[in-house]
């Protein structure tokens, strides 16, 4: 056997090594240089100081996110499951017709949800049909916020849940049934604990890009809930100081390795359940 | 218990599909509300040609995915290549690490950390405007890689190594064995790949907003202009043809899928 790496695989790693560094770990430091120097290019520690004032906001984006993501799994959850048990060629179609949704572009789904939402809109209509209407509608409310995020993150959730329940052993099941176990007991030892890679994966793919959007608080939310990812968008897109805009998304990026880290610690498998897509 | 389950799907399936359906039914109204369903026309179907901007957009979107997915596969591959076959541990996981970065981070952080990048290089080099389509094709190129990457390593995971080495033993360049013994079998996992990053690239948004200039819109970035204000109910239009094309496609892909695990099936009984 050879020891050391061949000529051939490393010229062939080589350009997307040079790429690597180039566009992504030095974007990186870019973004602690900035956050750490003011508008001169001096070392400064104003922006980061600033971020005490953005507790409020990290704080809404925490609980948004947490929030999202809970709905999704209990949403989530039961229907990988139901569709596990289904037969394997109904399997394939229902599972592309979680996936298809996502190839419509985010914002026209989301702007769609405007409309539903709205004072004159579908939902409210059909409501006020059973009597049950509002004179405000749905839009420009926390919940619809939260509504965003769950629509739009939910088959991030299924996905890999149903990836890891797919390819449960169904002997194992049985011989849980066949040794007493009731079906409450099958799901929440046996089921559930086998599951668990993709629930883990399933979390971070939901939470991440919850807490960090801009687009559904600005859309569904009105501005009256302003997230992290508001706050950094208007920093670099119109307000135009990117010290504080890089402060901020040092604070996001921080808070996220944190959260992974944590979920990382459920299991010890890292390339279990994963990405099906 | 069977009956509840299926209600169960069913709802989730509703609240999946609800806002799309309201788009493409709004896509057919004859008149410009959305509110308000004033009778059935294909106008808004027909006014997507006269619509400049937006076409403009979708040919730029086009041409970006085209690009970075073709450009990011052939690095990916070569790179996934690299990896597979790197003896030393350390660097094989630290380089799968700053490979995943861009997947693993908020896309919010990836676009404006090549962002600052980009604006620091345009100061050193004195270039104004340095925001636009170099920068978008080289953003999508980089949120690209680790998808081609992750596709295409565990089919070189799968494949022998005994069968490039017989090739060389042969008399092939490495090179040449590369492209005769162990490609044709990766095949599969490198059109993955190379599909995803195309789909990537097409439907991006939050990463190309930080990193365009004001002279190259995407459809995306479009869509998220018009959003500011009223959408104009030709781009429902624009995404319902979108939507059933991808259907179409999806069908497709599952048709020969389904065919080749029957061959497979037909030959494994040989």
């Amino acid at each position: 056997m050879k020891k050391k790496t061949s000529f051939f695989a490393r010229t062939a790693v080589a350009p997307h090594m040079v790429w690597a560094v180039v566009f992504i770990v030095i974007p990186l430091f870019a973004v602690i240089y900035y956050a750490f120097t003011d508008a001169q290019g001096r070392f400064s520690l104003e922006s980061i100081l600033q971020l005490r004032d953005y507790i409020p906001t990290i704080g809404l984006s925490l609980w948004f996110g947490l929030l999202s993501t809970a709905i999704c799994f209990i949403l989530a959850y039961p229907f990988a499951y139901f569709l596990s048990q289904k037969k394997d060629s109904q399997q394939k179609t229902l599972i592309m017709l979680v996936m298809l949704p996502m190839w419509m572009n985010l914002l026209i789904r989301t702007y769609s949800w405007m409309l539903i939402l709205e004072r004159n809109g579908i939902l409210n209509k059909l409501l006020t049909l059973i009597g049950l209407g509002t004179p405000n509608g749905f839009l420009n409310t926390g919940g619809a916020v939260v509504l965003g995020m769950v629509y739009n993150y939910l088959p991030y959730m299924i996905l890999p849940i149903y990836s890891v329940m797919s390819k449960l052993d169904n002997n194992v099941i049985q011989a849980a049934q066949d040794l007493g176990g009731n079906r409450f007991n099958v799901l929440t030892r046996v089921i559930f604990p086998l599951s668990l890679p993709g629930v883990v994966s399933g979390i971070t793919m939901v939470f991440v890009p919850s807490v960090s959007t801009f687009y559904i608080s600005q859309k569904l939310g009105g501005g009256s809930f302003l997230l992290i990812g508001d706050a950094i968008e208007s920093q670099f897109q119109s307000v135009n100081n990117f010290n504080l805009g890089a402060s901020l998304s040092l604070i996001l990026m921080i808070l996220i390795l944190i959260s992974m880290a944590i979920m990382n610690r459920f299991t010890d498998d890292d390339d279990a359940g994963g990405l099906i897509v | 218990m069977k009956i509840a389950s299926r209600i169960y799907l069913i709802l989730l399936y509703v609240f999946l599909y609800a806002p799309i359906a309201v788009l493409i039914f709004f896509s057919f109204n004859a008149g410009r509300s959305t509110a308000v369903f004033e009778g059935f026309s294909l106008k808004w179907y027909g006014e997507i040609i006269h619509d400049s901007a937006t076409l403009s957009a979708l040919q730029n979107t086009l041409v970006l995915a085209i690009l970075s997915s073709v450009i990011a596969t052939v690095i990916g591959t070569a790179a996934a290549v690299g990896i597979d076959r790197m003896r030393s541990k350390v660097l094989k996981s630290t380089t799968m690490s700053i490979t995943n970065v861009p997947m693993m981070n908020p896309d919010i952080v990836t676009g404006i950390s090549m962002m600052l990048l980009f604006v620091f290089a345009g100061k050193l080099l004195h270039v104004n405007n340095v925001l636009g389509f170099g920068t978008l094709l080289i953003a999508h190129i980089t949120f690209n890689l680790p998808y081609v990457i992750l596709n295409v390593l565990p089919k070189l995971r799968q494949t022998d190594p005994h069968l490039e080495e017989a090739a060389q033993d042969l008399g092939c360049t490495p090179f040449r064995a590369f492209f005769r013994a162990t490609l044709p079998s990766i095949m599969s996992g490198v059109f993955s790949g190379l599909i995803m990053a195309f789909t990537l690239s097409l439907d991006d948004f939050v990463i190309s907003y930080f990193v365009t200039g004001p002279n190259f819109q995407t459809l995306p970035l479009r869509i998220y202009a018009m959003t500011k204000k009223t959408v104009k109910p030709d781009m429902y239009a624009l995404s319902t043809i979108i939507f059933f094309i991808i259907l179409i496609l999806l069908i497709m892909v599952n048709i020969s899928q389904a065919r080749a695990e029957k061959k497979e099936k037909i030959h494994h009984r040989h």
